[in-house]
């Protein structure tokens, strides 16, 4: 079994097809950026790009995975410096205990690209609107519980990363 | 940059583990690789009440399992001062969802499995779950908190309130809430020879060493507890929970390191929860607004295990004058999961009925409910509310409910006051001069995303006189000296002034090490004070489905000295924004039948999702109270919780004119009014 | 989670032995695998198969293939602008995250979000044939008003599927036994005393595609739904309505109603009562009467009742103005 992580492929030997793609980055490739927090979809904290996409880790099954490109938060950035994602929450104090923070961040670098597609969202009126206003930024992030309440200071950070 | 004149302290200094909290290389408590790791899950009770007469496995799913533990093969565990650490030592079935079995396997999936297929034996046994006021069982504890009585009072409250010009006699009920961190409790355990190695998620590393150790018949420095990063807590992480033992337990008996991380369906019954309270509240005043009489009596659950009382009462003892004042709170034990700490204990439910019934009170006096508070506020609460309502906009309020409708909506607005106590607690802290490289401060301290580890370097720069990069701070490890819990917002206090000494003590010895130990001061220090606040909310319910959105949230605090306010804003306005939780979503539902909280996972369990959280902000007053500690700080990590839920429910009421007096203010509630 | 073999399917004949199940975005299979409440002994990955297209079809109208992801189907233009209830449904449902992972036709297959349901150690019918459903005196704040049985009060959770039934979307599906297409209402089945059975679907049958009508109604369409947060929950109740009024009188109409029955409702008798009546907020009063005087509430879920009925007259009254 193959997995291409960060740009590195990966060769998984003996891997149970139980194991979640969430798993196989934590416990076998000690990728541990990506978090565990309910296990079941239900709060994003193990958000990873797949193929681009920001999907929940969690809930993927790795042995379904053979040909696609994961990325996670450590495969952000590039060389040595932050991606303007992570940057922005650093400068506007995006995370308190930080548990939620790679998927929050993979979380918005996938949402940007769907924002530049034009993708709307359930807040999205019409085509004209600006789809990165506070809004719709809560909305599309709303995949991604923060406990801590850091919320607020999430939005500018993310508004900033897409160069608004 | 070496600039020795400003203070660090007081700077909008950046977290100091941000970069690696961003990058994702920022370790928690399940993430150090350990060679030949075993994985460890918990059998939990099915039923509320019982005996479990054996534990049967299933040899199909037993590939890659190590042992399954339970009472019939687990090791002997010394008695602690809390029972649920006596795991598995017993027949005894308290609550559903305790651990009555942990598998250990070599893989998280094997492990998983054969925890599910474990055949339990059990003899089930009649159980109540049920809190009502009238429980036959309800009695008086004997504290509620070490130290705090139970029943205060002062004056004649039955003659002020039966000769009063108003009243108002109401009923706050508030649900089960579970804190819920992102990171559940985790656990890796190792033995390196006879000495215990936890990696744990948790408030207080010090302290669960020391529990450990007495779990396990060893002295504290023989159990080493790393917790250099805890994603979150809020209370429940603030003493050992059970899977710190079963992990430690699992590892001895297997040879192996094991990992042990809850699920989360499983931190609704083990780790701790905030409990349901009902509370009768009544208030005398003048028909001018001047307080009288209150009576404010609640009624609350614990677990056959153990007595933790949630004490409503106790905000009402310090939060007005009134002349004749009477609290009182009942407690019942039920075969349900023990209640713990959870951010504002006491408080955060206590200022939801006093400061609701308050704001009936203003209703029935046609007084503007700021202008009520205000006549029995001392001045730091005075500044917040009067510095509040300017900042929000709150002067010119139409006080009469259901009076602004903008399409679908009824909008409206509510205030309420917040309070928290000024806590300290023994710390000691060591600073080593290391030449060239700068000084090292350690202090088996815990930064759960409160912001403690940059507090502190700040805190230190400035004593030491010397650019906060030359601080090196080490914390989150019970090898340090020796820090008390993350909890009580009391860890700037306490630890800050430990760093303070020891700092002080360095320079003034010209040593190259120093301790400070604050056992001596912190016994000296006024007991009384407390930090205030004020809360004003704007908020928006749906004529056609009853959704209320908090369109605004803010909060003016006084909380002495702010050493950072970049984190002490995030602070408040993630108090706030649970408070927002508290208000409008949170519920642990509890089937009466089978004994569960049937919604225990983060779907059905809403906690406020980015959605939810619109325009909010906090400002404080920045008035050092240079008579409580070096720092002239106060805490501030649950002040935000205090008061806010009150502040939207109260708000509710005046967007439709229907008063909520049961907890969550949800659609199903107000639909029937709109 | 129980161990499986895993293949991934090749071609729509394969079939499914028994304990086989089809695995496609995994947003709920996975799920309830890892809950121990599903526990196939196969799962047969079809997300490789031909499936991931929306085109269109030849006589007009819309396939979706059964694979196509619930976000890629959301921003279709073709639906965003032709059906704009459906687009506005998927976009209501789950997090961004989930809906680049859910599908088609696994988001029609979702099984209940019961809490008894969700915990296999629980007494469910549904999970547990026999084994009783606490719900009806337990909690059931959220679950069945319309089509509920004694043995099971589960609500169908999607959203889509709301708009599906509103939409006369029909399902092509593929099996041992060759194709056949059924309308998307008979689809889910009402619970009686098998709840256990959720659809009309027999075992090794797939769904390959969901068929949208010609429908110029659609054009004019919304979706509505109430929850317990501003996102990322489950509805408490749905209305997926598309309304085409002739000088000031409903010439047509669609509506469905969701978390409020084992499956979307399509509210026939409700349509039936509006067409040829005035397009005012009392005539979809009366209308949302008239479908919900079969309801039979519990003691914690009749405020549903007044949910459905206020968001049949807003969304209706909103469709009636709205021009966009």
């Amino acid at each position: 079994m193959r997995l291409t992580v960060n740009g590195a492929q990966h060769h998984l030997v003996g891997l149970d097809p139980r194991t979640t793609l969430l798993d196989v980055l934590r416990e076998r490739l000690h990728l541990t950026g990506a978090k565990k927090g309910c296990d079941h979809g239900q709060c994003g904290a193990c958000t990873v790009l797949l193929d681009g996409r920001r999907v929940n880790s969690c809930l993927i099954l790795a042995i379904t995975q053979p040909d696609a490109r994961v990325t996670t938060v450590e495969g952000l950035g590039h060389r040595g410096e932050p991606h303007p994602v992570q940057q922005g929450f650093l400068e506007h104090d995006g995370f308190q205990c930080g548990y939620c923070t790679p998927g929050q961040i993979c979380s918005a670098v996938g949402m940007l690209d769907e924002v530049a597609q034009g993708w709307p969202s359930a807040v999205t009126e019409s085509d004209s609107e600006d789809l990165l206003a506070d809004a719709e930024i809560r909305e599309r992030m709303s995949g991604n519980l923060c406990r801590c309440g850091a919320y607020p200071n999430m939005v500018p950070a993310i508004r900033e990363a897409a160069g608004r | 940059m070496t600039n020795t004149l400003s203070r660090a302290v007081g700077s909008p200094l950046a977290r100091l583990e941000g970069p690696a909290k961003v990058s994702g290389a920022a370790r928690y408590a399940a993430e150090y690789p350990q060679d030949q790791m075993a994985y460890a899950w918990i059998v939990p009770s099915p039923v509320p009440r019982g005996r479990l007469d054996a534990v049967l496995t299933d040899p199909a799913e037993e590939d890659d399992v190590l042992v399954v533990l339970w009472h019939g093969n687990a090791p002997h565990l010394e008695k602690s001062d809390d029972p649920e650490l006596a795991v598995l030592q017993s027949d005894r079935i308290a609550y559903r969802g305790q651990p009555v079995a942990l598998v250990v396997a070599r893989t998280l999936e094997g492990a998983r499995r054969a925890a599910q297929v474990v055949q339990l034996d059990i003899t089930a046994e009649d159980h109540d779950v049920e809190l009502r006021a009238d429980h036959p069982d309800l009695h008086t504890p004997d504290e509620v908190v070490p130290g705090v009585p139970a029943d205060t009072a002062t004056g004649d409250v039955d003659a002020a309130l039966a000769t009063a010009p108003a009243t108002v006699d109401v009923t706050y009920s508030t649900p089960a809430l579970h804190n819920n961190p992102m990171e559940p409790h985790a656990t890796i355990a190792r033995w390196d020879g006879e000495d215990l190695v936890l990696y744990d998620s948790n408030q207080h590393p010090s302290g669960i060493a020391k529990t450990l150790g007495t779990v396990f018949g060893l002295p504290a420095e023989r159990v080493h507890v790393i917790a250099e990063h805890i994603g979150g807590g809020f209370g429940s992480k603030g003493s050992a929970r059970p899977n710190a033992v079963l992990a430690a337990m699992g590892s001895w008996v297997t040879g192996r390191p094991v990992q042990l991380a809850l699920p989360r369906q499983a931190m609704f019954s083990m780790v701790g929860h905030r409990a349901p309270t009902v509370q009768r509240i009544r208030i005398g005043a003048s028909l001018d607004g001047e307080l009288t009489a209150i009576d404010h009596e609640s009624w609350t659950q614990t677990s056959r295990l153990f007595e933790f009382v949630e004490s409503p009462g106790v905000v009402t003892r310090s939060m007005y004058p009134v002349p004749n004042l009477r609290t009182s709170h009942r407690v019942v034990p039920l075969d349900v999961p023990t209640p713990r700490w959870m951010r504002g204990p006491g408080e955060a439910p206590g200022m939801v009925a006093l400061e609701c019934a308050l704001d009936e009170l203003a209703i029935r006096l046609d007084l503007d409910p700021v202008e009520l508070r205000a006549r029995s506020a001392n001045p730091g609460y005075l500044s917040c509310l009067r510095r509040g309502a300017e900042r929000f906009g709150w002067s010119g309020r139409d006080n009469r409910p259901r009076q602004r409708r903008e399409g679908d909506w009824w909008i409206g607005t509510g205030m309420a006051g917040a309070t928290y106590p000024a806590n300290a607690m023994p710390s000691t802290a060591r600073v080593r001069a290391l030449g060239h490289d700068g000084y090292e401060v350690a202090i088996g301290a815990a930064d759960l995303g409160t912001g403690a580890r940059t507090i502190l370097a700040q805190i230190a720069a400035d004593e030491l006189g010397v650019p906060v990069d030359d601080v090196h701070i080490r914390i989150g490890d019970s090898t340090l000296p020796v820090a008390s819990v993350a909890g009580g917002s009391s860890g700037s206090a306490s630890w800050g002034w430990a760093v303070t000494g020891a700092c002080r003590a360095l320079r003034e010895s010209g040593d190259d090490e120093a301790t400070f130990d604050t056992t001596e001061l912190v016994g000296k220090m006024p007991t009384d004070r407390h930090a205030y606040g004020a809360h004003f909310a704007e908020v928006r319910v749906d004529a056609v489905t009853g959704e209320v959105r908090v369109s605004r949230l803010f909060g003016m605090y006084d909380t002495g000295r702010i050493l950072n306010p970049r984190t002490a804003r995030s602070q408040f306005i993630g108090g706030m924004v649970m408070g927002i939780g508290m208000a409008l979503h949170e519920e642990s539902v509890l089937d009466p039948a089978l004994g569960a909280w049937v919604n225990h996972d983060l779907a059905e369990y809403h906690i406020p999702a980015h959605a939810d959280v619109e325009q909010i902000d906090a400002e404080w007053l920045d008035e050092p109270a240079a008579d409580l500690n070096p720092m002239g700080a106060k805490g501030i990590g649950e002040i935000g919780i205090v008061g806010s839920p009150a502040a939207i429910v109260n708000a509710v009421w005046h967007a439709t004119g229907v008063r909520i007096r049961d907890l969550p203010v949800r659609l199903d509630k107000l639909l029937p009014s709109l | 989670m129980k161990t499986f073999e895993y293949r991934t399917a090749t071609g729509l004949a394969d079939g499914l032995e028994p304990g086989a199940v089809f695995l496609a975005g995994g947003t709920n299979l996975v799920d309830l695998m890892k809950l121990g409440v599903a526990t196939p002994d196969v799962l047969v990955d079809v997300t490789r198969l031909p499936l991931d297209q929306v085109t269109e079809l030849p006589g007009g109208g819309v396939r979706i293939g059964s694979a196509v992801r619930n976000s890629d189907l959301a921003a279709d233009r073709r639906i965003r602008t032709g059906y704009p209830v459906l687009s506005q449904a998927l976009l209501a449902g789950a997090s961004g995250q989930l809906r680049n992972m859910a599908t088609t036709g696994g988001n029609l297959l979702q099984r209940t979000r019961c809490r008894y349901f969700m915990d296999a150690t629980m007494p469910c019918n549904k999970h547990l044939p026999g084994s009783g459903c606490p719900a009806r005196e337990g909690d059931h704040r959220n679950l069945a008003v319309l089509g509920g049985s004694d043995a099971c009060i589960a609500t169908h959770p999607s959203d889509m599927a709301v708009a599906l039934a509103a939409l006369d979307a029909v399902v092509q599906i593929d099996g041992p036994a060759g194709s056949r297409s059924i309308p998307v209402t008979d689809l889910h089945r009402l619970p009686g005393d098998t709840p256990e059975r959720d659809t009309a679907l027999e075992h090794g049958e797939l769904i390959t595609a969901v068929d949208l009508p010609v429908l110029p109604v659609a054009a004019r369409s919304a979706y509505r739904k109430a929850r317990d947060r501003a996102s990322y929950a489950f509805a408490v109740g749905a209305v997926a309505a598309a309304l085409e009024v002739k000088d000031g009188l409903v010439h047509d109409v669609r509506l469905a109603f969701g978390a409020v029955a084992p499956k979307p409702w399509r509210a026939l008798a409700a349509e039936q009562a509006l067409r040829g009546q005035p397009a005012t907020r009392e005539s979809f009063l009366a209308a949302a009467d008239a479908e919900l005087a079969a309801a039979q509430p519990l003691r914690d879920n009749a405020y549903k009742v007044t949910l459905i009925r206020n968001l049949t007259a807003a969304t209706l009254s909103a469709l009636t103005g709205d021009v966009r």
